[in-house]
Protein backbone atom coordinates (compact mmCIF):
# COMPACT_ATOMS: atom_id res chain seq x y z
CA UNK A 1 0.00 0.00 0.00
CA UNK A 2 2.90 2.56 1.14
CA UNK A 3 4.27 1.68 -2.31
CA UNK A 4 0.95 2.54 -3.83
CA UNK A 5 1.31 5.78 -2.33
CA UNK A 6 4.39 6.49 -2.54
CA UNK A 7 3.65 6.20 -6.87
CA UNK A 8 0.54 8.17 -6.83
CA UNK A 9 2.84 10.83 -4.84
CA UNK A 10 5.59 9.92 -7.81
CA UNK A 11 2.80 10.49 -10.60
CA UNK A 12 1.54 13.91 -8.81
CA UNK A 13 5.21 15.65 -8.94
CA UNK A 14 5.70 14.61 -12.63
CA UNK A 15 2.24 16.18 -13.28
CA UNK A 16 3.25 19.27 -11.33
CA UNK A 17 6.70 19.34 -13.40
CA UNK A 18 4.93 18.97 -16.87
CA UNK A 19 2.47 21.35 -15.76
CA UNK A 20 4.21 24.05 -15.21
CA UNK A 21 6.29 23.50 -18.44
CA UNK A 22 3.25 23.77 -20.40
CA UNK A 23 2.20 26.86 -19.09
CA UNK A 24 5.08 28.78 -20.42
CA UNK A 25 3.58 29.25 -23.83
CA UNK A 26 -0.08 30.37 -24.23
CA UNK A 27 -1.77 27.78 -26.37
CA UNK A 28 -0.79 24.63 -23.65
CA UNK A 29 -1.36 26.77 -21.04
CA UNK A 30 -4.82 25.13 -20.26
CA UNK A 31 -3.98 22.34 -20.57
CA UNK A 32 -0.71 22.37 -17.85
CA UNK A 33 -2.84 23.53 -15.83
CA UNK A 34 -5.61 20.90 -15.77
CA UNK A 35 -2.81 18.19 -15.62
CA UNK A 36 -1.49 20.24 -12.25
CA UNK A 37 -4.88 20.07 -10.42
CA UNK A 38 -5.54 15.96 -11.95
CA UNK A 39 -2.05 15.21 -10.15
CA UNK A 40 -3.25 17.39 -6.91
CA UNK A 41 -6.69 15.30 -7.13
CA UNK A 42 -4.40 12.13 -7.43
CA UNK A 43 -2.19 12.80 -4.35
CA UNK A 44 -5.11 13.94 -2.01
CA UNK A 45 -7.44 11.04 -3.08
CA UNK A 46 -4.43 8.40 -2.71
CA UNK A 47 -3.80 9.79 0.85
CA UNK A 48 -7.47 9.37 2.17
CA UNK A 49 -7.93 6.03 0.90
CA UNK A 50 -4.49 5.22 2.47
CA UNK A 51 -6.07 6.75 5.94
CA UNK A 52 -9.00 4.90 5.88
CA UNK A 53 -7.44 1.67 4.89
CA UNK A 54 -5.07 1.98 7.97
CA UNK A 55 -8.42 2.62 10.02
CA UNK A 56 -6.29 4.09 12.84
CA UNK A 57 -8.07 7.36 12.06
CA UNK A 58 -10.32 8.24 15.34
CA UNK A 59 -14.39 9.98 14.91
CA UNK A 60 -13.02 13.28 15.60
CA UNK A 61 -10.21 13.03 13.00
CA UNK A 62 -12.39 12.21 10.26
CA UNK A 63 -14.70 14.96 11.79
CA UNK A 64 -12.18 17.90 11.48
CA UNK A 65 -10.68 16.63 8.51
CA UNK A 66 -14.29 16.52 6.68
CA UNK A 67 -15.47 19.72 8.44
CA UNK A 68 -11.93 21.46 7.39
CA UNK A 69 -12.13 20.50 3.86
CA UNK A 70 -16.01 21.71 3.38
CA UNK A 71 -15.05 25.00 5.19
CA UNK A 72 -11.91 25.76 3.06
CA UNK A 73 -13.48 24.51 -0.42
CA UNK A 74 -16.21 26.38 -0.11
CA UNK A 75 -14.49 29.46 0.50
CA UNK A 76 -11.77 29.16 -2.02
CA UNK A 77 -14.23 28.24 -4.78
CA UNK A 78 -16.69 31.09 -3.75
CA UNK A 79 -13.62 33.57 -3.83
CA UNK A 80 -12.19 32.04 -6.84
CA UNK A 81 -15.51 32.06 -8.86
CA UNK A 82 -17.49 35.30 -7.83
CA UNK A 83 -14.14 38.13 -7.70
CA UNK A 84 -14.55 40.43 -9.89
CA UNK A 85 -11.27 39.74 -12.77
CA UNK A 86 -10.01 43.24 -11.67
CA UNK A 87 -9.47 42.12 -7.98
CA UNK A 88 -7.36 38.96 -9.41
CA UNK A 89 -4.42 39.67 -7.73
CA UNK A 90 -5.37 40.23 -4.08
CA UNK A 91 -7.18 37.07 -3.55
CA UNK A 92 -3.95 35.07 -5.20
CA UNK A 93 -2.24 36.75 -2.46
CA UNK A 94 -4.97 35.46 -0.43
CA UNK A 95 -4.59 31.85 -1.28
CA UNK A 96 -0.87 32.23 -1.10
CA UNK A 97 -1.24 33.61 2.91
CA UNK A 98 -3.44 30.94 3.57
CA UNK A 99 -1.00 27.67 1.98
CA UNK A 100 1.70 29.63 4.44
CA UNK A 101 -0.70 29.76 7.57
CA UNK A 102 -1.58 25.78 6.69
CA UNK A 103 2.54 25.36 6.22
CA UNK A 104 3.50 26.95 9.39
CA UNK A 105 0.46 25.19 11.34
CA UNK A 106 1.81 21.81 10.73
CA UNK A 107 5.29 22.15 12.44
CA UNK A 108 3.54 23.47 14.85
CA UNK A 109 1.85 20.88 15.01
CA UNK A 110 4.34 18.10 15.20
CA UNK A 111 6.26 20.75 17.24
CA UNK A 112 3.71 20.34 20.29
CA UNK A 113 2.78 16.80 19.65
CA UNK A 114 6.26 15.71 20.43
CA UNK A 115 7.13 18.72 22.72
CA UNK A 116 10.34 19.28 20.94
CA UNK A 117 11.54 17.96 17.87
CA UNK A 118 15.20 17.67 18.00
CA UNK A 119 15.94 15.84 14.90
CA UNK A 120 13.99 18.12 12.93
CA UNK A 121 14.01 21.56 15.10
CA UNK A 122 16.16 23.18 12.28
CA UNK A 123 12.79 22.11 9.62
CA UNK A 124 10.42 23.26 12.16
CA UNK A 125 11.66 26.54 12.72
CA UNK A 126 12.57 27.51 8.94
CA UNK A 127 9.01 26.42 8.62
CA UNK A 128 7.47 28.36 11.13
CA UNK A 129 9.63 31.47 9.86
CA UNK A 130 8.93 31.50 6.67
CA UNK A 131 5.56 30.74 6.85
CA UNK A 132 4.56 32.88 9.04
CA UNK A 133 5.83 35.52 6.73
CA UNK A 134 4.46 34.52 4.02
CA UNK A 135 0.73 34.42 5.92
CA UNK A 136 1.46 37.90 7.37
CA UNK A 137 3.17 39.64 4.87
CA UNK A 138 0.36 38.15 2.34
CA UNK A 139 -2.72 39.32 4.08
CA UNK A 140 -0.79 42.83 4.12
CA UNK A 141 0.16 42.63 0.01
CA UNK A 142 -3.66 41.60 -0.50
CA UNK A 143 -4.63 44.39 1.60
CA UNK A 144 -2.86 47.39 0.06
CA UNK A 145 -4.06 46.03 -3.18
CA UNK A 146 -7.74 45.95 -2.21
CA UNK A 147 -6.96 49.53 -0.30
CA UNK A 148 -7.90 48.10 3.39
CA UNK A 149 -4.25 48.80 4.18
CA UNK A 150 -2.19 52.43 2.48
CA UNK A 151 -1.06 51.44 -0.37
CA UNK A 152 1.49 54.07 -0.97
CA UNK A 153 4.91 52.44 1.24
CA UNK A 154 4.94 52.89 5.02
CA UNK A 155 7.87 54.05 6.66
CA UNK A 156 8.35 55.13 9.60
CA UNK A 157 11.54 56.40 11.61
CA UNK A 158 12.70 53.49 13.58
CA UNK A 159 11.26 50.38 11.15
CA UNK A 160 15.19 49.59 10.52
CA UNK A 161 15.65 49.59 14.34
CA UNK A 162 12.31 47.33 14.48
CA UNK A 163 13.71 44.98 11.52
CA UNK A 164 17.23 44.14 13.52
CA UNK A 165 15.57 43.85 16.87
CA UNK A 166 12.88 41.27 15.31
CA UNK A 167 15.55 39.28 12.98
CA UNK A 168 17.62 39.27 16.33
CA UNK A 169 14.50 37.95 18.09
CA UNK A 170 14.12 35.26 15.57
CA UNK A 171 17.41 34.03 15.69
CA UNK A 172 17.52 33.76 19.33
CA UNK A 173 14.03 31.70 19.44
CA UNK A 174 15.06 29.78 16.42
CA UNK A 175 18.63 28.97 18.09
CA UNK A 176 17.55 27.87 21.26
CA UNK A 177 14.96 25.65 18.99
CA UNK A 178 17.39 24.24 17.17
CA UNK A 179 19.64 23.37 20.79
CA UNK A 180 16.37 21.21 21.83
CA UNK A 181 16.46 23.95 24.71
CA UNK A 182 12.87 25.48 23.60
CA UNK A 183 9.87 24.65 24.06
CA UNK A 184 6.30 26.18 22.70
CA UNK A 185 6.54 29.01 23.98
CA UNK A 186 9.92 29.44 22.63
CA UNK A 187 7.97 28.23 19.25
CA UNK A 188 5.56 31.05 20.28
CA UNK A 189 7.85 33.59 20.27
CA UNK A 190 9.63 32.66 17.07
CA UNK A 191 6.09 32.96 15.40
CA UNK A 192 4.66 36.10 16.45
CA UNK A 193 8.14 37.47 15.59
CA UNK A 194 7.80 36.09 12.07
CA UNK A 195 4.38 37.19 11.54
CA UNK A 196 5.46 40.80 13.09
CA UNK A 197 8.76 40.35 10.46
CA UNK A 198 6.04 39.45 7.70
CA UNK A 199 4.23 43.08 8.22
CA UNK A 200 7.27 44.77 8.77
CA UNK A 201 8.36 43.80 4.81
CA UNK A 202 5.42 44.08 2.84
CA UNK A 203 4.25 47.54 4.46
CA UNK A 204 6.97 49.82 3.41
CA UNK A 205 6.65 48.51 -0.64
CA UNK A 206 4.00 50.81 -2.44
CA UNK A 207 1.56 49.04 -4.02
CA UNK A 208 2.64 49.17 -7.87
CA UNK A 209 5.18 46.83 -6.97
CA UNK A 210 3.20 44.30 -5.46
CA UNK A 211 2.25 41.77 -8.40
CA UNK A 212 6.03 41.18 -7.42
CA UNK A 213 6.00 40.98 -4.10
CA UNK A 214 3.13 38.64 -4.14
CA UNK A 215 4.89 36.04 -6.20
CA UNK A 216 8.36 36.31 -4.14
CA UNK A 217 5.71 35.77 -1.15
CA UNK A 218 4.53 32.49 -3.61
CA UNK A 219 8.01 31.37 -3.88
CA UNK A 220 8.27 31.54 -0.26
CA UNK A 221 5.29 29.74 0.68
CA UNK A 222 6.55 26.88 -1.51
CA UNK A 223 10.07 26.83 0.66
CA UNK A 224 8.06 26.53 3.82
CA UNK A 225 5.43 23.98 2.15
CA UNK A 226 8.89 21.96 1.28
CA UNK A 227 10.09 22.20 5.29
CA UNK A 228 6.93 21.30 6.42
CA UNK A 229 7.55 17.81 4.05
CA UNK A 230 10.96 17.60 6.04
CA UNK A 231 8.94 17.99 9.48
CA UNK A 232 6.66 14.96 8.71
CA UNK A 233 8.53 13.04 6.34
CA UNK A 234 6.18 13.40 3.16
CA UNK A 235 8.53 13.59 0.33
CA UNK A 236 5.62 14.35 -2.33
CA UNK A 237 5.50 18.44 0.05
CA UNK A 238 9.39 18.35 -0.25
CA UNK A 239 9.00 18.34 -3.84
CA UNK A 240 5.94 19.96 -4.82
CA UNK A 241 7.44 22.84 -2.30
CA UNK A 242 10.86 23.22 -3.61
CA UNK A 243 9.21 23.20 -7.03
CA UNK A 244 7.48 26.16 -6.38
CA UNK A 245 9.94 27.33 -4.54
CA UNK A 246 12.49 27.36 -7.11
CA UNK A 247 9.87 28.09 -10.16
CA UNK A 248 8.68 31.14 -8.08
CA UNK A 249 11.70 32.83 -7.54
CA UNK A 250 12.80 32.51 -11.41
CA UNK A 251 9.19 33.87 -11.96
CA UNK A 252 9.47 36.90 -9.65
CA UNK A 253 13.05 37.59 -11.80
CA UNK A 254 10.76 37.77 -14.59
CA UNK A 255 7.86 39.91 -13.17
CA UNK A 256 10.50 42.32 -11.82
CA UNK A 257 12.56 42.24 -15.40
CA UNK A 258 9.26 42.98 -17.37
CA UNK A 259 8.22 46.07 -14.88
CA UNK A 260 12.07 47.61 -15.77
CA UNK A 261 12.57 46.97 -11.56
CA UNK A 262 15.16 45.76 -10.04
CA UNK A 263 13.96 42.76 -7.04
CA UNK A 264 16.56 44.23 -4.83
CA UNK A 265 15.23 47.66 -5.17
CA UNK A 266 11.89 46.59 -4.48
CA UNK A 267 12.44 44.76 -1.44
CA UNK A 268 15.32 46.48 0.04
CA UNK A 269 13.22 49.60 -0.79
CA UNK A 270 11.26 48.65 2.53
CA UNK A 271 14.33 46.68 4.09
CA UNK A 272 15.60 43.26 4.63
CA UNK A 273 13.77 40.24 4.59
CA UNK A 274 14.67 39.42 8.24
CA UNK A 275 14.72 35.78 7.69
CA UNK A 276 15.86 34.49 10.78
CA UNK A 277 17.72 31.30 12.19
CA UNK A 278 18.14 29.38 8.61
CA UNK A 279 21.77 30.39 8.62
CA UNK B 1 20.07 12.44 3.17
CA UNK B 2 17.72 11.16 1.15
CA UNK B 3 15.07 14.06 1.56
CA UNK B 4 17.91 16.67 1.12
CA UNK B 5 18.57 14.56 -1.90
CA UNK B 6 15.54 14.90 -3.22
CA UNK B 7 14.68 19.10 -2.33
CA UNK B 8 18.07 19.70 -4.26
CA UNK B 9 16.98 17.63 -7.30
CA UNK B 10 13.73 19.51 -6.83
CA UNK B 11 14.96 23.35 -6.60
CA UNK B 12 17.03 22.25 -10.01
CA UNK B 13 13.87 21.14 -11.69
CA UNK B 14 12.03 24.50 -10.60
CA UNK B 15 14.54 26.31 -11.84
CA UNK B 16 14.65 24.79 -15.24
CA UNK B 17 11.20 24.69 -15.54
CA UNK B 18 10.61 28.52 -16.16
CA UNK B 19 11.95 29.31 -19.34
CA UNK B 20 11.18 32.70 -21.36
CA UNK B 21 7.69 32.93 -20.20
CA UNK B 22 5.32 36.18 -22.08
CA UNK B 23 4.35 38.47 -19.63
CA UNK B 24 0.29 38.06 -20.17
CA UNK B 25 1.14 34.82 -18.94
CA UNK B 26 3.31 35.66 -15.22
CA UNK B 27 -0.01 36.00 -13.47
CA UNK B 28 -1.38 32.69 -14.35
CA UNK B 29 1.88 31.08 -13.81
CA UNK B 30 2.34 32.90 -10.60
CA UNK B 31 -1.44 31.48 -10.16
CA UNK B 32 -0.40 27.70 -11.09
CA UNK B 33 2.62 27.90 -8.55
CA UNK B 34 0.34 29.21 -5.34
CA UNK B 35 -2.34 26.24 -6.24
CA UNK B 36 0.46 23.49 -6.46
CA UNK B 37 2.17 24.69 -2.96
CA UNK B 38 -1.45 23.68 -2.17
CA UNK B 39 0.06 20.24 -1.45
CA UNK B 40 0.00 21.24 1.99
CA UNK B 41 -3.36 19.56 2.32
CA UNK B 42 -2.01 15.97 2.10
CA UNK B 43 0.41 17.55 5.30
CA UNK B 44 -2.56 19.17 7.46
CA UNK B 45 -4.81 15.56 6.50
CA UNK B 46 -1.80 13.76 7.84
CA UNK B 47 -1.77 16.22 11.22
CA UNK B 48 -5.34 15.81 10.96
CA UNK B 49 -5.10 12.30 11.86
CA UNK B 50 -2.55 12.45 14.68
CA UNK B 51 -3.59 15.08 16.50
CA UNK B 52 -5.23 13.53 19.88
CA UNK B 53 -5.91 17.02 22.18
CA UNK B 54 -8.30 19.85 21.62
CA UNK B 55 -5.60 22.15 20.65
CA UNK B 56 -3.76 19.55 18.25
CA UNK B 57 -7.99 19.36 16.65
CA UNK B 58 -8.11 23.08 16.55
CA UNK B 59 -4.65 23.42 14.79
CA UNK B 60 -5.26 20.88 12.67
CA UNK B 61 -8.94 21.99 11.83
CA UNK B 62 -7.48 25.54 10.97
CA UNK B 63 -4.38 24.17 8.58
CA UNK B 64 -7.13 21.70 6.77
CA UNK B 65 -9.38 25.05 6.19
CA UNK B 66 -6.71 27.15 4.74
CA UNK B 67 -5.00 24.12 2.84
CA UNK B 68 -8.51 23.18 1.21
CA UNK B 69 -8.89 27.26 0.31
CA UNK B 70 -5.13 27.17 -0.86
CA UNK B 71 -5.79 24.36 -3.22
CA UNK B 72 -9.44 24.58 -4.55
CA UNK B 73 -9.05 28.69 -4.88
CA UNK B 74 -6.21 28.28 -6.16
CA UNK B 75 -6.80 25.81 -9.46
CA UNK B 76 -10.15 27.49 -9.80
CA UNK B 77 -8.85 30.78 -10.45
CA UNK B 78 -6.33 30.23 -12.32
CA UNK B 79 -8.85 28.17 -14.99
CA UNK B 80 -11.00 31.27 -14.90
CA UNK B 81 -7.55 33.53 -15.92
CA UNK B 82 -7.15 31.48 -18.64
CA UNK B 83 -10.32 30.85 -19.85
CA UNK B 84 -10.62 34.40 -20.10
CA UNK B 85 -7.80 34.76 -22.61
CA UNK B 86 -8.32 31.80 -24.22
CA UNK B 87 -11.71 34.19 -25.46
CA UNK B 88 -9.31 36.15 -27.01
CA UNK B 89 -8.56 34.42 -29.85
CA UNK B 90 -10.79 34.34 -33.02
CA UNK B 91 -13.89 31.92 -33.21
CA UNK B 92 -15.67 32.27 -29.99
CA UNK B 93 -18.15 29.25 -29.66
CA UNK B 94 -20.93 31.48 -29.47
CA UNK B 95 -22.57 30.66 -32.63
CA UNK B 96 -25.62 29.05 -32.53
CA UNK B 97 -26.35 27.35 -36.18
CA UNK B 98 -23.14 25.76 -37.20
Amino acid sequence: MTTVLGLVYLAAATCFVLGLHLMNRPPTARRGSLLSAYGMAAAVAATVVVLVREGTVTATGWTVLAAGTMVGTTAGWYMARTVAMTSVPQVVSLFNAAGGGAAMLVAVHEFMRHDSATGTALAVAVDVVIGAVTFSGSLIAAGKLQGVVASRPVVFPGARVLAVALAVVMAGAGGLLVAGRGGTAVLAVLAVAALAAGVAMVMPIGGADMPVVISLLNALTGTAVAMAGFVIGSTVLIIAGALVGASGGILTMLMAEAMNRSLVSIVVGGFGTGDGPAG
Amino acid sequence: MTELTIFLLSVLVGYEVISKVPAMLHTPLMSAANAIHGIVLVGAALIAVTADTWIGYLLAFVAVTLAAMNVVGGYAITARMLAMFADRRPGPPTGGAS
